[in-house]
């Protein structure tokens, strides 16, 4: 490394964060990028908790091996394994590094850590701070990242937007060597220079209009490295969480720790029972998970748990009240120790919904949540390689391979989390590789931790190697950068010069307009049932946005702090998204995970047990869809059923087994 | 209910089923604008049509789809702050119907409960206004790293787990950890003033989030390894005795920090220390 070695950063949430922190402690600085000043990133909502294996599940049966198994079966066989091992592994240890960062964990009387029961495991293994985990890691390492802050190892530049990559070279000796920005105040738009580049930039939940992501989840970046040639993998695998509260502006989640703590989901057996929740008689309730899934109950995954809803309300008509919404209730519990354990959701639907969740069932119904698709990454795989897969792994198995660093990657190489662009990363929810079709709750936090900890060590070897230190990015010509200025310039020249003071604008060209029927339509179309139909309505929908775009006009031409073109200009990318959203879920003929056709019902393992990747080709403006293999070395695929009773016949031994 | 306009420390107070509740109609919205520093401030009135569940910034995207004042003036979106729309990261803070809070969780049909109230908004006045409603808090963060609000680890590879805490610290720890960096508790205070200019931060109070974080370090085990920095830091000007002790700080907070208890404590602590430094000269 030379003294002019430098690497960028691009979002503040965990991820990025961790990546910060990671790469500063190794003495290189950090340009650090985010929209928001990075202690208000997105990662600050996240309620639940995060996983590890712990010492009490440990001793029950549990394992760091058991983790991995259910994660990937949890994500329907669609992630590489390797990577899921390696994170297993070290979750033990980021919950200790966060303890000793002082995030204030909730504690038994003793002083141990505590734990709580999450979807699709049977163990408790989730540590949580109150119902406000996220906030309570995102500010740890937000304090950290103060102290290399105030050492000058990291400059942060908030209120900054991530535009476009700057590359080098063509083809797969593309390299990326630093990015063009724009400051949101100022509006200046200038490039920066670095040796690598880690995407933290989180999810898309905005292209969906109402989710439960903060307003600033809107894809753009991570669309615009798409645009730049980075690789997407799974766009189509969006998770839509079972438990939301639908409102005017964003629908917000009720944690999946609501029913971890023994929240029970119901509707009144009678149809059209109008009665209040507590005079209707226990035995006149219909608990329908509790029911169809005995040995997960209410704790079954996410997409399950969500198709369950969506089908007593949607097809059923069995909704609370008539409605789109069903009871999910903490009433038997007592409530002071709902507050303790769940304080920070509790006071989350009293404020904006106005009952009492201690008091009254609340009532739900499911949300975009979370991206488990995104940018495409590769790896180094690590020394475990089993002569065939492995079959199911039971509680209290030995397991076939210990815990120890390095077994699932190889620590260090420079291109984990890696995107098809030599230097450029992807880390966090950004990062496709970890959840496969459906993401466990409370393994997100874990696998951005874990990407910016263990992969910011690769970032740091990849800076320190060859590449780099024939050609540093500080040692090239200026012409590399401006090109990708003048195109970003270009491109806010063409917004600005569309902007028309007088008059209503058109709706057909009103770029917020336009940001709502895309919502609306990917949200009926892309979300919890999928048909080759509707589908095919939402891709010309989207076409015929995307023309509408072409023409936008804006309502705002300032020079200083112009938050619609911001807005306006990300819609643009937000369509690119959607349009490979739909493409996708048209592409992939089958049922796996959150990923639900209802003309292709099961999972076709023959034809995709395969990721889906899609290639941008700028001269067409076309999506180059491909499949590749996955690494299924580890674990045998085997029926996805969480034990459900009424399963087909061959899943039933399966489901005898895990009840 | 009424609009609630009063400062009050108990959020809980809006939780009753509000009139208004429920249905759709027009709510009248004055906001005080400004199209940067130095730009002179002018108000603008919106009629928004409101839906059930509707808040603040439900409002303001209605604004920016459709910029057009009660006049029937053409005019730009309004800008505001904002990111999780559920109180928790402290993004949107603004001065509502003179009442500082945060804009995600006020809730229409709470503030502007019947038909032809009106709701006005402002941005916070301690801090420079970037543009309309959005203002810079920059000197927010800045203070925490005159406080080394951080728990000085040796480094991100692995050690082991951390000290071991009581429930009780956990509990007293966890709800000052709470704190978003809203600027609530800063813009109630009568003795925190508006200060542009960065070189005196650093001499101006504080104020009373910075206060209480220093207590939340210095009550970690390994975190208390800083604890005379962060006293010495808050001995001198802009240091805990600015505190004029009015209590506007805690009733503001969203978060239910007990700001004076904070400050109660590091008050003690400073004198403590000062003494002990006096006769030790260290
Ligand atoms: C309500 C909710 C609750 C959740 N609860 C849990 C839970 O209990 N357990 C769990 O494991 N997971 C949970 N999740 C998921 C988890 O919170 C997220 O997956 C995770 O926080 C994502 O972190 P990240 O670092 O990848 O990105 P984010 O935290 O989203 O951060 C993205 C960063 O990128 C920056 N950025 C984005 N675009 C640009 C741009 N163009 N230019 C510059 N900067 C940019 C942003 O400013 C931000 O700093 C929850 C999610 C939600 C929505
Ligand atoms: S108690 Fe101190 S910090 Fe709080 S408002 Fe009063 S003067 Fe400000
Ligand atoms: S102490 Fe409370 S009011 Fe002050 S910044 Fe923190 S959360 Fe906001
Ligand atoms: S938007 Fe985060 S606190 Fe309101």
């Amino acid at each position: 490394m030379s003294a002019e070695n430098r690497v960028i950063v691009v979002g503040g949430g965990l991820a990025g964060l961790a990546a910060a922190v990671r790469v500063a402690e190794a003495g290189l600085p950090v340009d650090l990028f985010s929209l928001v000043p990075v202690k208000r990133s997105h990662s600050v909502c996240a309620q639940g908790g995060i996983n590890a294996c712990n010492e009490v599940a440990r001793q029950q049966g549990y394992s760091e091996y058991q983790h991995f198994d259910e994660t990937i079966y949890g994500g329907d066989y669609l992630a590489d394994q390797h990577p899921v091992l390696e994170m297993a592994n070290w979750a033990p240890k980021v919950i200790d590094l966060l303890d000793r960062m002082g995030v204030p964990f909730n504690r038994t009387s003793e002083g141990n850590r505590d734990l709580r029961l999450f979807g699709g495991s049977l163990f408790k293994r989730t540590h949580f701070a109150g119902a406000t985990t996220g906030q309570q890691l995102l500010y740890a390492l937000d304090e950290q990242t103060r102290r290399y802050e105030a050492e000058g190892l990291v400059k942060k530049y908030e209120f900054w937007e991530f535009l476009w990559p700057v590359t080098e070279g063509e083809g797969e000796g593309r390299r990326c060597v630093g990015i063009v920005a724009q400051d949101m105040r100022t509006m200046q738009i200038r490039p920066f220079r670095a040796d690598a580049v880690v995407m933290a930039t989180g999810g898309c939940g905005l292209v969906f209009g109402k989710s439960t992501n903060s307003i600033i989840c809107n894809g753009g970046a991570a669309a615009r490295c798409y645009q730049a040639g980075a690789w997407y993998a799974n766009p189509e695998m969006i998770q839509v969480h079972p438990t939301a509260i639908p409102g005017a502006d964003k629908c917000r989640l009720m944690s999946e720790s609501a029913r971890g703590e023994g929240g029970r989901v119901w509707v009144p057996r009678k149809k059209g029972d109008r009665r209040k929740a507590d005079q209707i008689p226990e035995d006149e309730r219909w608990y329908f998970l509790e029911e169809k899934y005995p040995g997960y109950g209410n704790l079954v995954p996410r997409d399950i748990a969500t198709r369950e809803i969506f089908d007593i309300c949607v097809n059923q008509h069995m909704g609370v009240d008539g409605e789109n919404q069903v009871y999910l209730d903490l009433t038997h519990k007592d409530p002071d120790y709902l507050t303790r354990k769940l304080g920070g959701i509790m006071e989350i639907y009293e404020k904006f919904v106005g009952d009492d969740p201690r008091k009254v069932p609340m009532k739900i119904f499911p949300a975009v949540h979370y991206s488990m698709g995104g940018l495409w990454t590769t790896f180094t795989p690590g020394s475990y390689t089993p002569e065939t897969p492995v079959g199911e792994h039971k509680p209290g198995m030995v397991p076939p391979v210990d815990a120890q660093p390095g077994h699932g990657l190889a620590i260090g190489a420079p291109n984990n989390s890696m995107t098809n662009i030599d230097g450029l990363y992807a880390f966090g929810e950004v990062n496709f590789a970890y959840h496969g079709a459906t993401r466990l709750g409370a393994n997100a936090l874990l696998s951005c931790i874990f990407d910016g900890l263990f992969c910011g060590v690769s970032v740091v070897n990849f800076v320190k190697g060859d590449r780099v230190r024939e050609a540093p990015a500080e040692s090239l010509p200026s012409q590399v950068f401006d090109r990708f200025v003048e195109q970003e310039e270009a491109k806010v020249k063409k917004l600005l010069d569309s902007v028309q003071m007088r008059g209503e604008i058109a709706p057909e060209h009103n770029g917020y307009t336009i940001a709502n029927e895309l919502g609306v339509e990917m949200n009926a179309a892309c979300t919890v049932v999928k048909t080759e139909g509707r589908l095919k309505k939402c891709i010309e929908k989207v076409r015929e946005l995307r023309e509408r775009y072409s023409k936008v006009v804006m309502s705002d031409s300032a020079a200083w702090s112009n938050q619609s073109l911001s807005f306006v200009r990300a819609t643009g990318d937000m369509l690119v998204i959607a349009e490979l959203i739909a493409k996708a879920s048209l592409e992939r003929e089958e049922s796996r995970g959150s990923h639900y056709r209802l003309d292709f019902p099961e999972r076709d393992d023959d034809r995709f047990l395969k990721t889906l990747v899609g290639e941008y080709d700028p001269a067409s403006d076309e999506h180059k869809i491909s499949f590749r293999e996955i690494d299924t070395s580890l674990v045998k695929p085997r029926p996805r059923t969480y034990g459900r009773v009424d399963a087909k016949p061959q899943d039933k031994k399966e489901a005898v087994a895990q009840s | 209910m009424v609009a609630d306009n009063t400062p009050s420390a108990d959020n809980a107070q809006e939780t009753s089923t509000p009139e208004g509740s429920g249905r759709a109609r027009k709510v009248r919205f004055r906001i005080k604008r400004c199209e940067g520093p130095g730009k002179p401030v002018y108000w603008q009135t919106f009629a928004v049509q409101t839906e059930p569940g509707a808040n603040i910034i439900s409002c303001l995207q209605k604004i920016a789809e459709h910029p057009v004042t009660v006049e029937g003036e053409r005019t730009t979106p309004v800008t505001w702050d904002s990111g999780c729309l559920e109180e928790v990261c402290g993004a949107c803070t603004m001065v509502i119907n003179g009442r500082v809070r945060q804009s995600c969780s006020a809730l229409i049909d709470r503030i502007a409960p019947n038909d032809g109230d009106e709701v006005v908004l402002e941005p916070m006045s301690k801090f420079p206004v970037i543009r309309d409603l959005w203002v810079d808090r920059q000197r927010m963060f800045e203070a925490l790293k005159k406080i080394d609000a951080w728990v000085p680890i040796d480094g991100t590879y692995s050690l082991g787990a951390g000290p071991k805490e009581s429930p009780e610290t956990q509990a007293t720890r966890y709800v000052l950890s709470t704190c978003m960096s809203c600027g609530c508790c800063l813009e109630a205070c009568p003795q925190y003033l508006k200060e542009e200019d960065p070189a005196k931060w650093d001499s101006s109070f504080i104020g009373a989030a910075a206060l209480s974080q220093a207590r939340l370090f210095n009550l970690h085990e390994t975190g208390k390894q800083g604890r005379k920095d962060r006293l010495d830091a808050l001995m001198g000007p802009g240091g805990v005795s600015e505190c004029g002790n009015a209590q506007n700080c805690v009733k503001v907070c969203p978060k239910h920090i007990p700001l004076t208890e904070s400050i109660a404590a590091i008050g003690r602590a400073v004198t403590v220390h000062s003494i002990a430094k006096w006769f030790t000269g260290k």
